[in-house]
């Protein structure tokens, strides 16, 4: 005897919990009757502009929530919306000055964009001249330079710290950790003064560049250093056993298997050492000075640099100075997203292998 | 012949041996060299220390505690330009540097634990991942544009409102003010600070919340708590450590910034408390300030300064590692 | 029944049970000299059915809870397929099946747990005093009140002390009580965690064994009067006197409410159930092969696939 199956049709997959387009009507119509209420609170009463709109807006989407809530299934679930929107509001706070900043940044900043930015330097020319002339090749440059040798002390030092941590693990390794992060909250002022403590006033009595790389590197190496232990930390156990196992020392296991294993990770410590210092202007302030034509020897005269030509610019006062301050401050916005994508692509596609 | 009889033993428990390796000559430099450079970290600050103790040295010893209690920081030269007097006390920066600082944290913390609880939980897939990721980047961005946008747009703004805050709260000391200028104040720097301290903050507490024990969170959804009870119940008891670390992480920085603050903050030698009030400074700003004029007087008292600030921003990072430490990761 | 009346109902249970368990202990005594004489290995199927049913009880909460259709998918990836049960008020109904088969799923869709996975998505109805929990508008935290869950991990809270993590669920449904130490005495009694526990009401949950922890767990859930209880292996993490103290309140509160338990433990499901569903999954989505009373489902099987597993040929 056959037997015959019946085949039932299988139903289509769905989300009943997912808010229905009358519930999301609903949750809408909260923030339009919020925006009415502030508007027409504003327009009634003597306060004006745009902040007491928002604020006021903020309050009646709080309350309405609220009250929605509240007269629909009960005080918990009332207070559950007001709490949610308060948050959502919080979060917009956070990301307000963001926009502004970014909005500020690019608009005032496009303006002092020409094709000479890069090519030309300070030295014929003054802050307050047309925008056109000169340019902030000399700071860029200057930049580099500082910010590579600085790279130059702090990978060495950080990678070492970290793998000190995470190889070695000796018994100096909480404290260690602990004076990483201490570090890594030392002010940048205060890096910039004891270089000049330490090692311009005793020995060399001169400020260049080398002064400030060295005060940069200072800044750098905690940065460094917790994101190599990290990336380190990511590294499973058994590349090193396996490392070990074949008859490898300590040292070479690190070193050929370890370390290559981690190399993107590394990369993207470095980027961030870079992204991290390459605005940093206090020290830089204190050391190096800045100077207007293009020098690439760190170890004779003033170097110019980003922050410095940025902070020149915009002590002058005038209408030309203050947008070159913003083109370079555009400049350095630009570098640093930059920068911080490549960390991110790089740490991403790691993750993916 | 007699029979010593030996009591029955059990099995002998056998001694456990010392495992011991005498490393390849290799190894051992490697084991050194890495040693030197994990404990770089403690020389350097170490020489931090020792260096600016031994220039400021001559000021301190001097001027004893009175360097931390006397707001007058003067050198009195002749005409040849030789220093007859000098008189250098930080009371005024100190507070200064308190005062912006704590207003920064109380502005800023309640911003980022709401950003943080919206961001892991409300926030789903695309947004959550476009919210971290602009949150990271604005930790990344120097502070120098904090500084020049804090004088260009926010300060007209802050002006405004302080002149409202004093009409109408001005009765409360603090929102009082001496003379009607609102401009660079410690609230305006104070606002600059709590803007640039707001992502880190954000991300700390985003981190710690992020960890809170999932069975945790599902015990107080299937009791039939609303979203809003769970996270009373259950987050912020288990992020209590780390949000705090975090915010004093952000107070550390707030102290010891330079560049933020030295455009929206007027320096004015005289310990004020009123927020509203264009006059304070802090010690970094003074640092800055000073330095480019300093004789090598000055420049022994401001590295005494810095001694000072150094010690105290130390003290709270260390202050808020060790709470992060202690109840952060593991909640309770 | 309002929330005072299930109150009092459960604390007027709470002293039948220990009632209850005195009785059992004597008769435990008299049954060991007969047993003395002639043991015999018990099989599932004696087990089965040396399991009392209790008669019906007017104390009992709700009308039971019902599954129609209930498919389950995570993304593309169906895992249910229209399993329909139907949960008599009172019934205590064991899930088995093999690992993987989507019993957990199952149950979690039972108090609209599972939609807390971002790709879950599902189809069919739950309805819980007839009425589909599933429909849009419900209050879905009222659900989870109603229908309350027990883990297989022990999940009490840290931050709460012991009496306190009774009281939890009251305090995040705001719920208002009048006499919260009788309530917190109460559902402890009901766990048969009380004595245990009753001079260290203050102390924080964490003190506790695992079993202790898990029967704090249970009390946690009686305390706002559930009317199905949902148990997710709740004792495959814990010692066999653990595990036979948490049977036996089953056994006790299955006078007031529904209890669905899943289980991996046969004879677990032998002891204490009175229905249970045999689930199974054969690389596709889950399905029920077959459902009955529990001494039918051990004893007498209708599905060979049935048999093959509680027979324990595989599984």
């Amino acid at each position: 005897m056959s037997e015959t199956k019946v085949s039932r049709s299988v139903p289509k997959p769905s989300k009943p919990w997912q808010p229905s387009a009358a519930e999301r009507a609903q949750s809408l119509s909260v923030g339009v009757l919020a925006a009415l209420a502030s508007v027409g609170l504003v327009a009634l009463t003597p306060m004006k502009g745009f902040l007491p709109t928002v604020i006021f807006f903020g309050i009646f989407a709080v309350l309405i929530g609220f009250a929605k809530g509240t007269f629909t299934r009960g005080s918990t679930t009332g207070k559950n919306n007001a709490i949610g929107i308060l948050l959502g509001l919080g979060t917009c706070v956070a990301l307000i000055p963001i926009a502004s900043i970014l909005e500020t940044t690019i608009s005032r900043g496009y303006k002092g964009l020409h094709r000479g930015l890069f090519t030309k330097d300070m030295s014929m020319n003054t802050a307050i001249d047309p925008i056109t002339e000169g340019g902030l090749l000399h700071a860029l440059l200057g930049s580099l330079i500082m910010v590579s040798i600085a790279l130059v002390i702090a990978m060495p030092l950080g990678i070492l710290t970290a793998i000190y941590l995470t190889e070695i693990k000796g018994r100096f390794s909480r404290p260690v950790r602990f004076l990483v992060q201490a570090m890594s909250g030392v002010p940048s002022i205060v890096a910039g003064l004891f270089i000049m403590s330490a090692i311009i006033y005793p020995i060399t009595k001169s400020f260049n560049g080398l002064m400030g790389a060295l005060a940069l590197s200072i800044l750098m190496i905690p940065t460094i250093a917790r994101t190599a232990e990290e990336v380190l930390l990511l590294i499973p156990n058994d590349l090193r056993e396996a490392g070990v196992a074949l008859g490898g020392t300590q040292w070479r296991t690190v070193a050929m298997v370890v370390v290559p294993a981690a190399r993107s990770g590394l990369i993207t410590a470095m980027i961030l050492g870079i992204a991290r210092v390459i605005g940093e202007t206090a020290p830089i302030l204190l050391v190096t000075g800045g100077g207007d034509a293009i020098n690439v020897n760190p170890v004779e005269g003033p170097m110019g640099s980003l922050p410095f030509y940025i902070w020149k610019s915009f002590f002058f006062g005038t209408e030309e100075a203050t947008t070159r301050g913003w083109a370079g401050l555009l400049v350095l916005l630009v570098f640093v997203l930059i920068l911080f994508t490549l960390a991110r692509t790089l740490s991403r596609r790691k993750v993916r292998r | 012949m007699a029979i010593t009889e030996k009591p029955a033993e059990g099995p002998a428990i056998p001694t456990r041996r010392v495992i011991t390796t005498e490393p390849r000559l290799s190894d051992k430099v490697f084991r050194g060299i890495v040693t030197a450079g994990g404990l770089s970290s403690l020389i350097i600050l170490g020489l931090i220390a020792i260096f600016l103790a031994y220039q400021g040295y001559e000021i301190l010893v001097k001027e004893g505690t009175s360097f931390f209690t006397s707001s007058t920081w003067e050198v009195i030269t002749d005409d040849v330009g030789e220093v007859q007097s000098y008189d250098f006390g930080l009371a005024a920066m100190l507070v200064g540097t308190v005062l912006c600082a704590l207003i920064a944290v109380i502005v800023a913390v309640p911003v980022a634990v709401a950003s943080a609880l919206f961001m892991t939980f409300y926030a789903q897939g695309k947004i959550k991942a476009f919210l971290i990721a602009v949150i990271d980047l604005m930790a990344a961005f120097p502070s120098i544009l904090f500084g020049f946008w804090g004088f260009f747009i926010l300060m007209p703004k802050v002006e405004y409102w302080s002149l409202l805050i004093n009409k109408y709260l001005g009765w409360i000391p603090i929102f009082s003010v001496d003379a009607k200028i609102f401009t660079r104040s410690p609230f305006l720097a104070g606002l600059v600070l709590a803007v640039m301290i707001i992502p880190i903050t954000t991300a700390v507490a985003r981190e710690v919340f992020d960890q809170t024990p999932l069975d945790r969170i599902q015990a107080a959804y299937a009791l039939g708590a609303t979203k809003w009870a769970m996270i009373r119940a259950v987050a912020l008891p288990y992020g209590r450590g780390g949000v705090v670390g975090g915010a004093m992480l952000g107070l550390g920085r707030a102290m010891g910034e330079t560049v933020a603050v030295y455009t929206v903050l007027n320096i004015v030698y005289q310990i004020n408390w009123q927020v509203l009030f264009g006059a304070g400074g802090n010690v970094a700003s003074l640092i800055l300030l000073k330095f480019g004029e300093a004789k090598p007087l000055e420049i022994k008292g401001l590295m005494a300064a810095g001694l000072a600030l150094f010690l105290l921003t130390l003290l709270v990072n260390l202050l808020a590692d060790f709470i992060v430490a202690r109840t952060g990761k593991k909640g309770r | 029944m309002s929330f005072s009346d299930s109150v009092s109902a459960s604390m007027k249970s709470g002293r039948d049970f220990q009632n209850r368990q005195e009785k059992l202990e004597k008769d435990a005594t008299m049954n060991e000299s007969d047993q003395a004489k002639s043991p015999k290995p018990s099989s599932l199927a004696s087990v089965a059915k040396s399991h009392v049913s209790r008669g019906n009880s007017a104390r009992r909460l709700g009308t039971g809870l019902e599954a129609k259709g209930i498919h389950a998918w995570f993304g593309s990836n169906h895992v249910l397929a229209d399993i329909s049960l139907d949960f008599a008020s009172g019934s205590v109904t064991a899930l088995i099946g093999p690992s993987g088969c989507g019993k957990s799923t199952f149950i979690r869709t039972l108090n609209r747990m599972h939609e807390f996975i971002p790709t879950a998505a599902m189809a069919g109805e739950v309805l819980l005093d007839g009425k589909d929990i599933y429909a849009p508008g419900t209050d879905v935290t009222k659900i989870r009140l109603k229908v309350g869950m027990v883990f297989q991990k022990p999940n009490p809270f840290p931050s709460m002390t012991i009496g306190e993590n009774v009281l939890s669920g009251l305090r995040l449904a705001q719920l208002k009580v009048e006499n919260k130490d009788d309530l917190v005495e109460e559902c402890l009694t009901r766990a048969g965690l009380w004595s245990e526990v009753k001079d260290r009401l203050g102390e924080y949950g964490g003190a506790l064994s695992g079993g202790q922890q898990q029967r704090l767990c249970i009390a946690r859930s009686l305390a706002v009067s559930p009317h199905v209880l949902l148990m997710d292996e709740p004792c495959s993490a814990l010692d066999p006197g653990s595990t036979l103290k948490i049977e036996d309140t089953i056994a006790e509160l299955s006078e007031t409410m529904t209890i669905i338990i899943v289980t991996h433990n046969m004879q677990q499901a032998a002891r204490v159930s009175d229905y249970t569903a045999f689930f199974l999954s054969d690389g596709g989505p889950g399905e029920m092969v077959e459902y009955g009373k529990t001494s039918e489902i051990f004893s007498n099987p209708r599905d060979t696939r049935t048999e093959n597993y509680v027979t324990g040929r595989f599984g």
